[in-house]
């Protein structure tokens, strides 16, 4: 991170190149053994969208996981105040607050929250253990294709804000409201 | 994943959920809890670097170990083909390390009949006592010749060591005569040298990236698509030729749904186009090459208007990429593929493909194809071979294959069966199977298992449980990669490197790595002068020491760098050519003299019939086929195969997408069922399957009984007359909803 904005000041995005990504899936099993994401669940997932009808057709493949809302509906639907904001606007969830009432779950527009089987909602979280120290979240570190970029988006020197200066850029289901901070590069 | 995220949550969320709703508000009172960024502390105490075997791509990568258990496994950014990163399969190599089907205990055959699933744990003594008394007899009664390796994977060096010692030069690999080894004799012939694994291929900084069925992004070679996709970003023209809409054809400018079997007309016809109108390198074609005069003769007829009725590709399209490829030589390549073992008449393709490649002069050029360098180490000394580097015994029917390079795994097949071989002298007694599950690899099923039925030893040395492993004999249980060290040994690439295979945690279990078996097995045979050092690492070290790496700094980041070295004309390389002409060959000499063609015919295939589909198989990047399929941590998201079909097809047949169908072939051989894919991305003449699914071993607790078996469909092939290489995407399926009556199997086209 650049040491152009203080922590409080970052708004961390994560920028998908849908031109790049070829859909292999290592982003999903990266995060699963980064973060000890139990069997049946992910915290990522990819979306390969075909369209058109043979031989005239297109693709578009993404790689989604949670938009870390900056009018997160997650937070302000959570009950219990489990569902916060910290460093960089990311959302997180603090286990032991969590009561398991999935508010969250139906207040999310990208269907990115689970029910970890220690009975709290989990999701993904930026890996913001990692990015506080200095690394980049785990899927963007494993991703072959050089598809996920994550930065401060308040930085105008970090590689997401040229991205999204020089790039084509659009967010899943922006009529939500909830102001989402995953971008898709297309 | 989409359609079933829901699943999960409902699953989630419905059972454990509620449960420890309660007990979260029974026992805490969470309004006080402190929020606090959730650590999931997978970083180990230790961080061991080593280099993956998920595949045979060799990736550096760095292990977290915490408290003695591996936690997650990353890419070694030092590693020149990981840079970092992985492939999905990588990270799961913690899959393989804790699968609880691995072999833990040495078995013994009980069973009356191989196949009968019968056997006995016993100690490492009475395995390896067991093995070494077998071969010996074999020798003694046979001659050491009778005893064939077939070995996939890095850990083999130390098996084939033993052949050799033992005195038999039968070492063989499905990877050659039922995969890449048409390319491989294809390049030779033209070039002089092979392509090799991994393949000398600057795709990163390609203009234009020709793929002829090669479906990069779903065959995940790391540094091949990491180079890909930055060639992608860059700008770079992708035109793909493949019957399905692959990931790659997602990202191409050109997607050409060709008619399967006939790349070689629209390939020939790019070259007829490319020297018609004068658009390759003249210079490079005239000071490198030879037989240009009787290549141009021979392209005269093959024009798109020709190839356009063989190939379905309308001719100003063939026009048009033609132009596009010869516009951005000598950065521009046509990809020799990987699996090519097709139509019979493969090494021919690969020729054109070769030649293609010549005629943009991209041999030796940057965004083209690099002349490989490596950094190697002084082997370790011990006496010399007894046995000649190949034998004679690999003859499929008899027939000798002069350009096969390496020894034919089918062959060794045919030559185990009594009367059925010419080599020379009795059959082949004895197999020692590392690391390959034969039952799915090779094709023609019935043949491989009636040549088990007649060998006198058969050894399976594995990790998992695959089918082979049921027919054996005796299974030695061998650790994984992440429990071993392994020989160490050059990787030719663009730049110099040695990498180094160290353990990351003890092995499992009773398992034992595959230098102590082999070396075991060579003290029981009286060949233990052969197998001098105490252990691996010692060996290693040696090695090392003697060729003055540092080898601390080699343990410590797992892989050392060598100082870079021209490996295109740009960097200002001399090219030279391993041919006998010191040329480019594009009309083969050698290949008139052997009575072949020697410029690339068109042949035509026979095509499916009404109802009739082509049977493909490929890829899909989790999976490295049935190696990984067992592996639960990769199969979370993809964990059985599925028949792609084309939609209309599908439509026309009544079936609709997720019904449960079943193949039947030709022959009237019936797959498992599994569920039907149907999609736009695929003609309606062929229908496309992941292959290494329908396990049937009942050792694989996760994947018998997922998906179905491609390879059980595989009872025909076309055998390439030039490299013994068995073609076997010509085998034609009808394709019937799972628990209709059986019908009547359709007779195969003549």
């Amino acid at each position: 991170m650049s040491a152009a904005t203080t922590t409080a000041s970052r708004r961390y995005v994560m920028t998908v190149d849908t031109r790049q990504c070829v859909g292999c899936k290592a982003c999903v099993l990266a995060c699963k053994g980064e973060n000890a994401v139990p069997d049946g669940f992910c915290r990522d997932w990819v979306v390969e969208e075909v369209r058109g009808e043979f031989p005239v057709l297109s693709a578009e493949i993404r790689s989604e996981r949670c938009n870390h809302c900056t009018e997160a509906p997650c937070v302000k639907n959570c009950p219990t105040g489990a569902s916060w904001v910290a460093e960089g606007g990311t959302v997180l969830v603090t286990h032991g607050k969590c009561s398991g009432c999935k508010a969250c779950i139906s207040a999310c527009p990208y269907d990115a929250r689970f029910v970890h089987p220690d009975g709290y909602v989990d999701k993904c979280t930026f890996c913001l253990h990692r990015v506080q120290k200095g690394l980049m979240p785990a899927c963007v570190t494993v991703c072959p294709t050089g598809t996920l970029t994550f930065g401060d988006a308040h930085d105008p020197d970090s590689a997401v804000s040229r991205l999204l200066r020089t790039r084509k850029s659009k967010v899943a289901h922006p009529e939500s409201g909830a102001e989402p901070n995953l971008y898709f590069l297309v | 994943m989409v359609s079933t995220r829901r699943e999960f949550i409902k699953i989630g969320g419905t059972g454990v959920g509620a449960v420890a709703l309660g007990s979260g508000v029974t026992t805490k009172w969470w309004g006080l809890d402190r929020d606090v960024v959730p650590d999931p502390r997978t970083d180990g105490d230790q961080v061991i670097p080593s280099f993956c075997e998920l595949c045979f791509w060799k990736c550096g990568i760095l292990a977290h170990v915490r408290d003695g258990k591996v936690t997650k496994i990353v890419g070694n950014p030092e590693h020149p083909l990981s840079r970092g990163h992985l492939c999905p399969r990588g990270t799961g190599g913690v899959g393989l390390l804790y699968d609880p089907d691995r072999l833990k205990k040495p078995l013994l055959r009980r069973s009356k009949k191989r196949g009968g699933q019968e056997f006995e744990e016993v100690s490492w003594e009475k395995a390896l006592d067991f093995t070494a008394e077998k071969l010996l007899r074999i020798k003694k009664t046979c001659g050491p010749e009778k005893v064939a390796l077939f070995s996939h994977g890095y850990g083999g060096t130390f098996f084939k060591h033993l052949l050799f010692a033992y005195g038999s030069g039968n070492v063989t690999a499905p990877s050659y005569g039922q995969c890449r080894g048409p390319r491989e004799v294809g390049f030779q012939l033209t070039f002089g040298s092979p392509v090799g694994s991994p393949e000398v291929l600057d795709i990163a900084n390609s203009r234009c990236i020709t793929l002829v069925g090669s479906h990069l992004g779903e065959n995940m070679h790391n540094t091949q698509v990491q180079d890909f996709a930055r060639a992608v970003a860059n700008g770079a023209t992708v035109i793909v030729v493949d019957p399905r809409y692959s990931t790659a054809a997602g990202k191409a400018r050109y997607w050409l749904p060709i008619k399967p079997g006939t790349d070689l007309a629209l390939l020939l016809a790019w070259a007829h186009v490319i020297v018609a109108e004068g658009l390759y390198d003249r210079e490079y074609v005239e000071k490198y090459a030879t037989g240009f005069d009787e290549l141009k003769k021979h392209l005269e007829d093959k024009t798109p208007e020709w190839a356009w009725a063989e190939t379905s590709i309308a001719p100003e399209l063939i026009v048009e990429t033609a132009r596009v490829i010869a516009g951005a030589r000598p950065a521009s390549l046509v990809h020799p593929g990987r699996h090519t073992t097709w139509y019979g008449d493969d090494v021919q393709r690969s020729r054109a493909i070769a030649i293609l490649n010549a005629l943009l002069g991209s041999w030796g050029r940057r965004g083209g194809f690099f002349i490989p360098t490596s950094m190697s180490v002084p082997p370790y000394p011990v006496p010399p071979y007894a046995a000649p580097a190949k034998t004679a015994q690999d003859h499929p029917d008899g027939v000798v294959y002069p350009f096969a390079d390496e020894v034919l795994s089918h062959g060794v097949c045919d030559a185990t069966i009594p009367g059925r071989v010419g080599g020379p002298g009795c059959p082949i007694k004895g197999w020692i199977v590392y690391g390959t599950n034969l039952i799915q690899a090779l094709p023609q099923r019935q043949q491989t298992l009636d040549a088990i039925q007649h060998l006198e030893l058969l050894v399976a040395i594995d990790v998992l449980p695959a089918e082979i492993t049921g027919y054996a004999d005796v299974v030695l249980p061998e650790a994984t990669y992440l429990e071993r060290w392994d020989d160490v040994g050059p990787t030719p690439w663009s730049e110099p490197f040695l990498a180094i295979r160290q353990p990351v945690v003890p092995p499992l279990a009773e398992s034992k790595p595959g230098w102590w078996i082999a070396k075991e097995l060579a003290n029981r045979m009286d060949l233990g002068s052969y197998f001098p050092w105490d252990d691996a690492e010692k060996m290693v070290v040696a090695r090392l020491e003697k060729g003055g790496v540092d080898v601390k700094a080699l343990r410590t980041k797992g892989v050392l760098r060598g100082k870079k070295v021209p490996v295109t004309t740009e960097d200002g390389l001399e090219l030279a050519f391993g041919t006998a002409t010191k040329k480019i060959e594009l009309y083969s000499a050698r290949m008139a003299e052997a009575g072949l063609p020697p410029l690339p015919p068109y042949t035509r295939h026979p095509q499916p019939a009404d109802g009739q589909f082509r049977l493909l198989f490929g890829r899909t990047p989790t999976h490295t086929f049935g190696r990984t399929t067992n592996n639960r941590f990769l199969s979370e998201v993809y964990a059985e195969n599925e028949v792609w079909m084309n939609a209309r097809a599908a439509r026309e047949r009544g079936l609709a997408n997720g019904d449960e169908v079943v193949l039947v072939n030709q022959d009237g051989v019936r797959s498992q069922p599994t569920r039907l894919k149907a999609t736009q991305r695929i003609r309606p003449d062929c229908v496309f399957v992941v292959h290494g699914y329908g396990h049937e071993s009942p050792g694989l607790r996760f994947a018998k009984g997922r998906g179905l078996d491609d390879s059980r469909l595989v009872t025909k092939v076309e055998v390439d007359p030039v490299a013994g290489s068995t073609g076997m995407s010509v085998n034609f399926v009808t394709v019937e909803k799972a628990g209709a009556a059986a019908a009547a199997a359709p007779a195969a086209e003549a």
